[in-house]
């Protein structure tokens, strides 16, 4: 039967759209030329800027920060998610009502809103930001994404094992730690790299909650957008980041792929 | 369900802690910006004696009205070609069988994981007036000297729809999954052309999946300041471009409480709107009311 072209060159065209900046991205941070206008010849001297020059000390240490605020991030989200996960699940009634829709409006809020409400908190408290408030702004959104992600998890799970482990004459403690939480793992893993991902990406809120002396890797990328005229070092991060994310989709999809395949 | 214990003591310990933590990290939090909004700003930054609600009036008044237009008018442009624009993909990409289609949502999936701040970088490079863009137009006559493809509300609609699109792909692409493509061929027996069958078999069997799209591209938008900041000019500042000055810049704190609640109001009326239309137009449903669509998708790249 005859289909309509259009819906096919609609998605080729939307995939050119999606990648050309990124290509040309790419190929400037090779390009000897200073804004990318034409083509001067090949060169690694922005890779090396990127690697001892003046701004090498900053990003790699605005790097290390925004890995140790995501790893401490994804596990706080991960605790607390897959509680309220569980709660959400099990139980019914006024109390849960509450308490999912306390963690389902972080999903449908603008970052923008919820960076200021953490900020004017702080303010309130008179707390100083820095990395503290940054962890508790980031486990605070991540833990809405976790709880789905779990939740999700939670609809396909088989609860007869829990009452088999009972049966068999398991304590509470017992079924949670030797049944519960294996069989559910790879959901709160997921929720917990859906988290670490989430973290490590913000700019929004962290720009709201950051302090002096605390810089993630967003807001260090950002400043040397808005101030440096440096533009081909920013050209060079950007395709190392783009890799490390290639490298990461394709991985994780290849993984998720083999598994769908292997449970057949 | 029988196993596990449903005492309330049991419910109320697991419960506590995303609670508590939701509660005093969340709500809390909103409440002093509305609190804040009717406080009266001090010369240091702080908060004043008494109440007010000058910034409030402020929001109507000459200053602030072309600016929650513009964050209006921009937020439903893009929200409306973004749409327009997955519900073909979301077509072609349900449709497609093997090994294509995992090539083909990889591809779509990949600008949703790379960092937001990079993607704009992308544009301004390509748009910059020494970039490649404009260095190819111009030579080809196609854009004057003092012409500008930077800085203006074109360039920041083209970057916002950039940066949204994979957010309205993915749910329209998880509602086609679900649609009955046999649908489509029986309107093509009936005599329908292929766009008439998909205009009206396919788009009303995907309408969910269109309003959870619109509905967060429409949200992630409305809150945006990194766009209009890296590639918009002076006049084409946003709503979140003020709450971001008004902190950083001037600190006046109560009026970005102001401008936040106004914000706020807006996506509440969002909402409003979408439940009333989905009670208009649908018959309720079972199923658990927390798996929402937008959770694949959500926030997780808006600013992110």
């Amino acid at each position: 039967m005859k289909r309509s072209i259009i819906p096919g060159a609609v998605l080729a065209f939307v995939l050119a759209f999606f990648y050309a900046p990124m290509v040309v991205l790419v190929v400037n941070s090779f390009n000897a030329s200073r804004f990318g206008g034409e083509w001067k010849g090949f060169t690694w001297s922005w890779y090396e800027k990127l690697m001892e020059g003046r701004d090498a000390r900053e990003i790699w240490g605005a790097l290390t920060t925004s890995l140790q605020i995501a790893v401490l991030a994804a596990v706080g989200a991960m605790v607390l998610g897959t509680l309220a996960a569980l709660a959400l699940h099990w139980f019914r009634g006024k109390l849960q009502r509450a308490h999912g829709v306390l963690l389902t409006v972080p999903l449908v809020m603008p970052d923008i809103l919820m960076g200021i409400s953490l900020l004017l908190f702080f303010v309130a408290l008179g707390v100083e930001t820095g990395f503290f408030t940054i962890w508790v702004a980031h486990v605070t959104f991540c833990t809405s994404y976790v709880t789905m992600v779990v939740l999700a998890r939670l609809q396909d799970f088989d609860h007869t094992l829990l009452d088999a482990a009972r049966d068999l004459g398991a304590g509470r403690w017992q079924v949670a730690r030797r049944v519960l939480v294996p069989l559910l793992f790879p959901g709160i893993l997921a929720g917990g790299l859906l988290a670490f991902t989430l973290s490590i990406d913000d700019y929004v809120i962290t720009f709201f909650v950051q302090g002096a002396g605390t810089t993630t890797l967003p807001l260090r990328i950002y400043s040397m957008m808005k101030i440096s005229r440096n533009m081909p070092v920013i050209n060079a991060l950007s395709t190392l980041l783009l890799a490390v994310t290639f490298v990461a989709v394709g991985f994780s999809f290849w993984l998720a792929r083999r598994n769908s395949s292997s449970a057949r | 369900m029988s196993g596990t214990s449903r005492s309330r003591t049991g419910e109320v310990l697991l419960t506590l802690p995303s609670f508590g933590w939701m509660l005093v990290c969340f709500f809390i939090p909103a409440l002093i910006v509305l609190y804040l909004s009717f406080k009266p700003a001090d010369s240091m930054g702080g908060v004043g004696e008494g109440w007010t609600l000058a910034h409030w009036s402020a929001l109507v008044e000459e200053q602030y009205r072309p600016i929650l237009w513009r964050t209006l008018w921009l937020s439903t442009a893009t929200s409306c070609i973004c749409v327009l624009l997955a519900v073909p993909c979301s077509l072609v990409l349900a449709r497609l069988q093997g090994a294509w289609r995992h090539v083909l949502l990889l591809l779509v999936v990949i600008p949703f994981w790379t960092n937001f701040l990079i993607r704009i970088f992308a544009w301004k490079s390509l748009l910059h007036p020494e970039g490649f863009l404009s260095s190819t137009l111009r030579s080809a006559g196609l854009l004057s000297e003092d012409a500008q493809l930077l800085y203006n509300s074109g360039s920041v609609l083209l970057v916002m729809v950039y940066t949204q699109l994979p957010f309205a792909i993915l749910p329209l692409y998880a509602a086609a999954e679900k649609f009955d493509f046999s649908l489509l061929e029986a309107a093509r027996d009936l005599g329908a052309s292929a766009r008439r069958a998909i205009w009206s078999v396919f788009v009303p069997g995907v309408s969910r999946g269109i309003a959870t799209a619109f509905l967060s591209t429409f949200v992630c938008t409305l809150g945006m300041y990194v766009v209009p900041d890296i590639v918009g000019g002076t006049d084409t500042e946003m709503l979140g471009n003020r709450i971001a000055q008004r902190v950083r810049t001037d600190r006046n704190l109560p009026l970005a409480a102001a401008l936040s609640g106004a914000m706020l109001g807006m996506v509440a009326l969002m909402f409003l709107a979408q439940a009333l239309v989905k009670r208009l137009l649908t018959a309720p449903e079972g199923g658990s009311p927390y798996v929402l669509s937008v959770s694949s998708s959500g926030a997780a790249g808006n600013e992110k």
